[in-house]
């Protein structure tokens, strides 16, 4: 994909339509592997209401402003960015957590978001879950969108929803342009995949029909990262997960990375002490 | 479809078949919500220009198969009908307001 070929950067949300398949994770993961290769980003929370971007990146004790402050005029958008401490050209803007979701319009969300486009190279916005005003909002000034899926019947079938919404919906859509869609596989179990267990991957791209991002197997490192505040790229960066996010990361930057499923390596005191260890 | 998954055991290949075929449904709903209702309401539009039939034995059904779907169009027309009738009332659209509650529509799987 690569940027666009001006000085704005690149307007990607990150969206499922189901809840709890890992659209927040993602937003953050990205979002770090990005800026620790160099790039300048922004990522944003639409889940107006139940913010947890924040929370995920370790920032929650930093919140001051949010966008909904930023499309009132309460705040400027420089007052309500908050940097990363682990990596300086990481920045969040947090979402509200006592407005509720009318409380954004598409033209205050129009306005921050071309505002952000000027001064950062991604600008990633975390959706919520659902088709809601939030859900739509956050996609409807989207570039490119990152369809979050797991390989479960009820998340494709919402992600398959969502790509219709993405092309009729969206701000792009409506002008006769092509939305770029990727898909990010997560919690991705291989060797269920291989037992007929869970739907492979060939199977989730051949109902979709979309171009792959990356495949995030299912691992432990996830949780421990959400629960120390730190996005699981930079929390272990050798972990499966964060290698498959890094991985996706750089073909979002128009490189041309072979598609693996990243494993868990285990040491000899891992394999010796097994889960303890882990 | 290769032959390993013939091979292949557990639910997945259930989940996909099951997933193929609702998600078929799906996107016709999605893209055009009303799609029977305006199928209907045209199609005896067109017919009740000539011929004159019952709203109450009208059935409209929409089958699905692997593959492909179906369409199907159930219009009793009584025998008595005869293409004066057609000639004499050529505007005619057999169905008012109350068209809703006598048309039988169904979604038919076909697996």
């Amino acid at each position: 994909m690569g940027q666009a070929g001006d000085d704005k950067g690149q307007v990607l949300v990150v969206t499922s339509g189901k809840g709890g398949v890992g659209k927040t994770t993602s937003t953050a993961a990205l979002g770090a592997a990005l800026a620790h290769d160099g790039q300048k980003v922004v990522v944003v929370d639409f889940d107006v209401g139940l913010r947890n971007l924040d929370l995920v990146l370790g920032a929650e004790r930093r919140v001051v402003f949010d966008l909904i402050n930023v499309i009132n005029g309460f705040a400027k958008l420089s007052q309500a960015l908050i940097r990363d401490k682990r990596l300086t050209n990481l920045y969040l803007l947090p979402a509200s957590q006592t407005r509720d979701k009318d409380a954004l319009t598409e033209e205050g969300v129009a306005k921050v978001i071309e505002e952000l486009r000027t001064n950062f190279d991604w600008v990633i916005c975390d959706s919520p879950a659902g088709i809601e005003r939030g859900a739509t909002l956050a996609m409807r000034y989207a570039d490119a969108a990152i369809i979050v899926t797991n390989p479960e019947v009820s998340s494709v079938r919402d992600s398959d929803r969502i790509i219709g919404l993405l092309d009729t919906t969206t701000a792009k859509a409506e002008r006769g342009e092509r939305i770029n869609k990727h898909l990010l596989i997560t919690r991705y179990n291989t060797s269920r995949a291989a037992r007929g267990e869970m739907l492979a991957i060939d199977d989730v791209l051949e109902i979709l029909s979309c171009p792959l991002l990356g495949i995030i197997p299912e691992s432990k490192e996830v949780m421990r990262a959400s629960n120390v505040g730190s996005p699981v790229t930079l929390n272990n960066a050798l972990s499966a997960p964060a290698r498959a996010y890094f991985d996706a990361a750089r073909r979002l930057k128009g490189k041309d990375i072979p598609m693996l499923v990243p494993s868990e390596s285990r040491s000899f005191l891992n394999t010796l002490f097994g889960r303890k260890a882990a | 479809m290769s032959l390993f998954y013939f091979f292949r055991r557990g639910s997945a290949p259930i989940a996909r078949e099951r997933l193929k075929i609702l998600l078929a449904h799906d996107r016709i709903e999605c893209s055009h919500p009303d799609l029977l209702g305006v199928l209907r309401e045209e199609i005896l539009a067109v017919v009740g220009r000539h011929i004159s039939f019952e709203p109450d034995n009208v059935r409209i059904r929409l089958g699905r198969c692997k593959t492909t779907s179906t369409l199907a169009v159930d219009i009793e027309i009584p025998n008595g009908c005869r293409q004066s009738d057609v000639v004499l009332r050529p505007n005619r659209l057999p169905f008012g307001s109350g068209l809703d509650s006598n048309v039988s529509t169904t979604n038919q799987w076909v697996i």
